[in-house]
């Protein structure tokens, strides 16, 4: 039976097609929706995101993390924290899940093409930025300097670690990581990420900050990132708010007028300084 | 064709048992010492003489409605694989509200422009507004916690109605409004009744005149902005509520869900229920971030909404239709009304401070 409108609250069935442990508390899922045709016909842009649900647990909210310009799979990185996210933990390959996507904007991608980008992130605040960053790294020509700061709490808490070794190799960009509790065998940073973010210094000429992590550590790196110079244009963030409808109904993610679910969640620092402060 | 048919207050409970052969009929009805409105049960009665105390609302968004059920199959040889039905549960069948008041027919509207709205339609709710019809009873006055007309609307107000009723003695005038609204009234065996219009006109007019004049809390969105950051202002505003959300559970106009999952076994649902904003747990993180912690907050969030947020994003429209439920049953008297004069006093004299800067 079809249903007429649409019916925004029925998850696509989907295969997790393989599970990647990246570290103790995050595992990456690459699934592939059943239904071929949607399958084939789905498209997102980088920044938006995913409701998934462990059907009969519940649905939470995901940023899709596998980059647009690559189709076969969906990919998503989840951090156990709670009830749905242990759950979802305890999936393999063969399991199915519920995906309704994609909800949300998307980074401005558009309009940072010529301009030098600046990503700083923390935790596994690391998943949105990678899907823009790997966009990035596929048009590399298209962009000017990248320079990525990538935090975590200690070396085996970092993600993505099978690419954040070819990221820093690669002579286009320039990675530095940092962790806030370093071990013997650590060759880079031990210090916080907006300490670090000041020791390096990133020039805002030209450029955009685009930062993702923990709501402690994104404030005290958009001060940082004001006193290096960068203006409320060039800070963007993604923004987590718990979310239900996931499309600007139920009334869960609004910060004043506008929804996260929808109007974000991405934001300029601009835009969010016209809202209350309900980071 | 204009419709107008006149409603002798005894033939209305008989008809309305014949409408619920074909409508799943709802109205307001006595339960104790309060008046809710509910499924019309003919022993039940009806009861028009004050407003409900709970909203209509649960006619097109109940408190608690199922969004799918699913059930999970596994294969019994390997790999063992398991599959998982969805099974959506729209809505079906015509509803009737009968004895809605103004306000909670414009609060009808308010749901609209959320749940059809032009980019996203929720399909449960369209189902049941597209199936409803709305035969509202004008006021015949405004009781002591109603302010309907300093939020845009009236004691006689029509909007979102298909049929409007206007009290006469021993009857009412029910005049339709909308192609539904004929529909309903042309099967009727009720007296026709055009003649009657001009009187009914009168009694409404009558109505209006005794509606005082006071401040109107439209046209506030864009000045109340000032006040989002004065987070002082809104500890005060909220010191004295519980955080209880009998407000929000009673507003015609409050719409906010949850989402959960209902297992048994290998099969189960996915259901909605309302939920409530003025909760700590409403937007309560996983990792114990809060970014609502105190009531302030809430309270912020919840006038904000009403007087703010939804008329900047829907036509200077308030999300409050002034019905006085909030007011009437809060366990501490807070006053809407109020905390919404002060805040725009609050918010001119910020203005009125930062032009002297
Ligand atoms: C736009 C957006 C993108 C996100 N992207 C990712 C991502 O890529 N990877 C990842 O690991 N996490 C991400 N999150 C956070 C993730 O949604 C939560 O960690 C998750 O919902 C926790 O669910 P739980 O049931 O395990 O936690 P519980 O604490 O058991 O959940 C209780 C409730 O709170 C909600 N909730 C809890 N924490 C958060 C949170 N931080 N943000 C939003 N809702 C929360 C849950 O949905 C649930 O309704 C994102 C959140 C948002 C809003
Ligand atoms: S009903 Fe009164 S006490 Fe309860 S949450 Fe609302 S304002 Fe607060
Ligand atoms: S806020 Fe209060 S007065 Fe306004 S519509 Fe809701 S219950 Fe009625
Ligand atoms: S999640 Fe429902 S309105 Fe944003």
């Amino acid at each position: 039976m079809t249903s007429n409108p649409p019916n925004v609250y029925l998850p696509d069935m989907a295969t997790i097609q393989e599970v990647i442990q990246e570290t103790p508390a995050i595992k990456t899922f690459r699934v592939t929706l059943n239904n071929a045709d949607r399958m084939q016909a789905f498209s997102f842009e980088p920044g938006q995101v995913g409701q998934l649900s462990v059907i009969g647990v519940g649905e939470s909210t995901f940023v899709i993390n596998s980059p647009p310009t690559r189709k076969e799979y969906l990919q998503f990185s989840v951090m156990k924290v709670g009830e749905l996210t242990s759950r979802l933990h305890t999936l393999k390959a063969g399991d199915q899940i519920g995906v309704r996507a994609p909800l949300g904007n998307a980074f401005p991608y558009d309009s940072m093409r010529g301009r030098d980008i600046v990503f700083v992130g923390g935790g596994i605040g690391m998943a949105p930025l990678r899907t823009l960053l790997l966009y990035m790294l596929d048009n590399r020509a298209e962009y000017g300097k990248i320079t990525l700061l990538y935090g975590a709490r200690s070396p085996h808490d970092m993600a993505f670690s099978y690419e954040v070794e070819e990221w820093l190799q690669r002579d286009d960009m320039h990675t530095v990581l940092t962790v806030d509790n370093g071990t013997p065998e650590w060759q880079h940073k031990v210090g916080l990420i907006p300490n670090i973010l000041k020791e390096i210094g990133p020039s805002p000429e030209n450029a955009v900050a685009v930062t993702c992590g923990p709501p402690i550590m994104i404030k005290f790196t958009v001060q940082a990132l004001q006193e290096l110079g960068f203006g409320d244009e060039q800070i963007v963030t993604t923004l987590e708010k718990r979310m239900k409808c996931g499309v600007g109904i139920c009334g869960r993610c609004n910060i004043g007028s506008s929804y996260v679910c929808k109007d974000g969640p991405v934001y300029t620092l601009a835009q969010l300084k016209e809202l209350p402060g309900e980071m | 064709m204009s419709t107008a048919r006149f409603l002798k207050a005894r033939d209305i409970a008989p008809w309305l048992e014949e409408l619920g052969r074909e409508y799943t009929v709802l109205a307001p009805t006595r339960h104790g010492d309060t008046v809710v409105f509910r499924e019309f049960e003919p022993e039940r009665g009806i009861e028009l003489d004050r407003l409900s105390t709970t909203p209509a609302k649960k006619a097109l968004l109940p408190p608690c409605e199922t969004l799918f059920e699913y059930a999970t199959t596994k294969t019994d040889t390997p790999p063992y694989r398991t599959s998982i039905e969805l099974r959506p549960t729209l809505p079906e069948g015509k509803i009737l509200l009968f004895g809605t008041r103004p306000c909670d027919a414009r609060a009808m509207q308010i749901f609209d422009r959320v749940y059809d709205g032009e980019q996203v339609k929720d399909p449960y709710y369209t189902a049941r507004r597209n199936a409803a019809t709305i035969v509202t009873l004008a006021c015949s006055g405004q009781a002591g916690t109603c302010f309907c007309d300093r939020v845009g609307g009236s004691p006689v107000d029509a909007t979102g109605s298909d049929v409007l009723l206007t009290p006469l003695k021993a009857g009412y005038v029910a005049e339709a409004l909308t192609e539904k609204g004929m529909e309903l009234m042309r099967d009727t065996a009720f007296m026709k009744a055009d003649g009657l219009r001009q009187e009914a006109l009168n009694v409404r007019n009558r109505i209006l005149e005794e509606v005082p004049e006071r401040t109107s809390f439209l046209d506030m969105e864009r000045n109340l902005l000032s006040l989002f950051g004065d987070l002082g202002f809104w500890d005060k505003t909220a010191e004295s509520c519980l955080s209880c959300g009998a407000c929000t559970y009673l507003c015609p106009t409050c719409y906010c869900f949850n989402i959960t999952d209902e297992p048994h076994g290998d099969s189960g649902k996915r259901i909605r229920t309302w939920d409530n904003c003025m909760s700590s747990q409403f937007t309560l993180e996983g990792s114990g971030h809060n970014p609502r912690p105190t009531k302030a907050h809430r309270m912020r969030n919840r006038i904000g909404h009403k007087f703010s947020y939804y008329p900047q994003l829907h036509d200077k429209t308030l999300a409050c239709v002034g019905c006085g439920r909030c007011i009437s049953n809060c366990p501490v008297s807070f006053d809407i009304r109020n905390a919404v004069a002060c805040a725009i006093q609050h918010a001119a004299a910020n203005a009125q401070e930062h032009a002297h800067d």
